[in-house]
């Protein structure tokens, strides 16, 4: 993986939804580069637009003007095949409510995305394994949602968002239902996915969490308000020019 | 997304709840087991019904002196002699596809042995009748060309009339019969054909040569043949051909110009066994509707739960499709459940089907056929209302964004 390389280039992003008689705009002309390997902080207001740029990042929705390019690929024009593509391929997904399919087991739920990307279910198994050991579950492989707690239910939605191996993890909210110690593992894990250079860009409303992070981008009316490169990170290490295996360092040590 | 996934998403989405999915298919195991069990009973009346019109022959055609049609005030067939003994050499000699010709006159008379007597009809024809009805004698033999060219007073019992005259378990080769008071040598007993449908006894007649008929039973004018010919062609395709030349023939043969009335009439077997044929076809007619609105139900049924099986599973939904499902993978999830569902109502329907046909068949003692065209019917309407009515909500499914899906509750 190209390190520094640019993962996420947004350029002028509007998005206008039609209610009715009256146009909504979302976003209002929004323009962030986020390089490969970077842990990006997005926070605002509830009706800051916020969810609709986690949105277009996330390949759900396409802006109504300007331009997504997705680790080199424009994607801003694709159909919703290509889009569901994109998100099998290139994207990872953790949500606050988990999301994980109920009476499912651990592994089945992790071997998800590669069901859709048509992988053999022997190599499924494997990877999903691989990827459950990784966040410290392989010992609950057979474990259905409701025998795990809260922030093992959390590391499951991980271990599904990594299986892929994605250069990207969106997580909106992903300590929302989770206690304070759930919370802190959850963040120690996100920073040292970073570390391993997957670009995570997380949604929070908790500035403490968000300045665990290399980067905050405050949104707010559709338009960033705010794009500071979080307190631990160097100054002269910028989101755009910084070199993410150094922030990376102090993130990690942060935690 | 590989072919195997699809099927085993779709079967534990319905294991999970089995109750419902048995249920749901009760609709299409009712209606395909109903269908199957009618069918099968259906079809074997209606192969008892074929088996006792082959017993009469179906490649047979009976010509009949006077007229055919039923219009004006005319005399009923065979009222009055027309047809002559040189009409039936010409038959057997000038028309192609004739295998076999045989006169056949009757009356009623009483028939005496011993001590007991016995009132039955009395047939006067030649040896080739016996071949025509595909009847051959169990004691003895059948009547003989030499008996007819004699005028042998020698005669064929039915079974019938041969326990009425002498026991089930007698011989009488041999023995002497008295008809009309004119003694006849019994010289066999043919093969017991049972009833028709219309409950007259086969057996109960006994066969004279035909000339010996004319000489001493019922006598008649030289020339015409008091009763009917009985023509057998070589195969049932040509009937109707071979009916339509022994009729130019005849009309040429009696002088009938063009427009004339025929004065003679040509029935065929086939014809009224194609009649009771149509009336099976309505009866499965019948069943066809009965199975359509059945299928119609379940089908409905599968539709209804489908679509609240869409509403409750609209998370699942969105997790699949933000983790990469194409609307596609999704239509197709939901296809195939609403299918599962219903290939697993025909077939278990089927069982259940022929369980019962079985089961009734044997309890009532009636004939059942179960041909496999039928089986590989039902289960494929099955499957195709499971398509049918899967279509609309595996489509509604497709079609969900996955963020609103995401956020149900």
């Amino acid at each position: 993986m190209v390190r520094g390389a640019p993962l996420i280039e947004i350029a002028n992003v509007t998005k206008t939804y039609r209610m009715g008689e009256v146009e909504v705009e979302a976003l209002r002309g929004v323009s962030i580069d986020v390089t490969s390997g970077e842990f990006v902080a997005v926070m605002g207001p509830s009706g800051s637009g916020k969810s609709t740029l986690l949105n277009i990042v996330g390949c759900f929705d396409r802006p109504t003007a300007g331009s997504y390019r997705l680790a080199g690929e424009d994607v801003s024009g694709l159909r919703v095949d290509a889009l569901a593509e994109t998100r099998n391929r290139t994207l990872g997904f953790v949500f606050q409510s988990f999301n994980l399919l109920a009476r499912t087991t651990a592994l089945e739920n992790v071997e998800l995305p590669l069901v859709y990307a048509g992988v053999h279910p022997r190599l499924r198994r494997e990877r999903a394994t691989a990827a459950l050991e990784r966040v410290g579950l392989g010992e609950r492989l057979h474990h259905h949602p409701s025998q795990l707690s809260g922030g093992q239910q959390q590391r499951v939605a991980i271990a599904r968002a990594l299986v892929n191996q994605p250069r990207l993890v969106l997580a909106d909210e992903p300590t929302g239902n989770l206690d304070s110690h759930a919370s802190d593992e959850m963040m120690t894990l996100l920073t040292a996915l970073a570390a391993d250079g997957i670009t995570i860009v997380m949604v929070t409303h908790e500035p403490d969490l968000a300045a665990r992070a290399e980067r905050v981008i405050v949104v707010r009316d559709g338009l960033i308000q705010e794009d500071r490169v979080g307190e631990r990170v160097g100054p002269s290490q910028g989101p755009r020019e910084g070199r993410p295996g150094e922030g990376r360092g102090h993130a990690a040590g942060a935690s | 997304m590989r072919p195997g996934d699809v099927v085993r998403v779709a079967l534990r989405a319905l294991l999970r709840n089995k109750l419902r999915s048995l249920l749901t298919a009760l609709g299409i195991i009712i209606g395909v087991a109903a269908v199957i069990a009618m069918v099968a009973i259906g079809e074997g009346a209606r192969a008892r019904v074929e088996q006792a019109f082959s017993a009469m022959g179906t490649n047979v055609l009976i010509v009949s002196s006077g007229a055919k049609t039923s219009g004006g005030a005319k005399a009923g067939a065979g009222s009055l002699p027309t047809l002559t003994w040189d009409d039936l050499r010409a038959i057997r000699a000038d028309v192609a596809d004739v295998r076999f010709v045989a006169p056949r006159v009757h009356a009623t008379a009483q028939i005496v042995a011993e001590d007991r007597n016995w009132s039955t009809s009395v047939t006067g024809t030649t040896p080739e009748f016996f071949e025509i009805r595909n009847w051959p004698a169990r004691l003895g033999a059948v009547l003989s060309h030499e008996d007819v060219d004699g005028g042998a007073k020698n005669v064929v019992l039915g079974q019938s009339v041969a326990t009425a005259l002498f026991g089930a378990s007698a011989d009488p080769i041999g023995q002497t019969v008295r008809i009309a008071n004119v003694p006849f040598q019994v010289v066999g007993v043919a093969v017991g054909k049972g009833q028709s449908a219309g409950g007259n006894d086969y057996d109960d007649v006994v066969y004279v040569p035909v000339t010996t008929f004319l000489a001493k039973i019922q006598g008649s004018l030289q020339k015409f043949i008091p009763g009917t010919i009985l023509v057998e062609v070589t195969s049932d395709d040509v009937t109707v051909a071979v009916g339509d030349r022994i009729s130019a023939l005849l009309r040429d043969r009696h002088g009938i110009g063009v427009g004339g009335d025929d004065d003679f009439s040509i029935k065929n077997l086939t014809e009224t066994a194609s009649r009771k044929q149509e009336s099976s076809e309505a009866l499965t007619l019948l069943l066809a509707s009965i199975a359509a609105v059945s299928l119609l139900v379940g089908g409905i049924g599968i539709m209804n739960i489908m679509l609240v099986s869409v509403s409750e599973r609209t998370r699942e939904i969105g997790v699949r499709m933000a983790v990469g499902a194409k609307p596609r993978h999704v239509r197709l999830q939901f296809l195939a459940e609403a299918l599962a569902l219903a290939l697993a109502g025909g077939i278990i329907g089927v069982l259940v089907g022929v369980v019962t046909a079985s089961r009734l068949a044997a309890r009532f003692d009636w004939p059942m056929l179960i041909r496999p065209e039928i089986i590989a019917i039902a289960v494929g309407f099955s499957a195709a209302v499971g398509i049918g009515f899967g279509l609309y909500p595996a489509h509604k499914a497709s079609r969900l964004d996955p963020i609103q899906a995401l956020r149900y509750e």
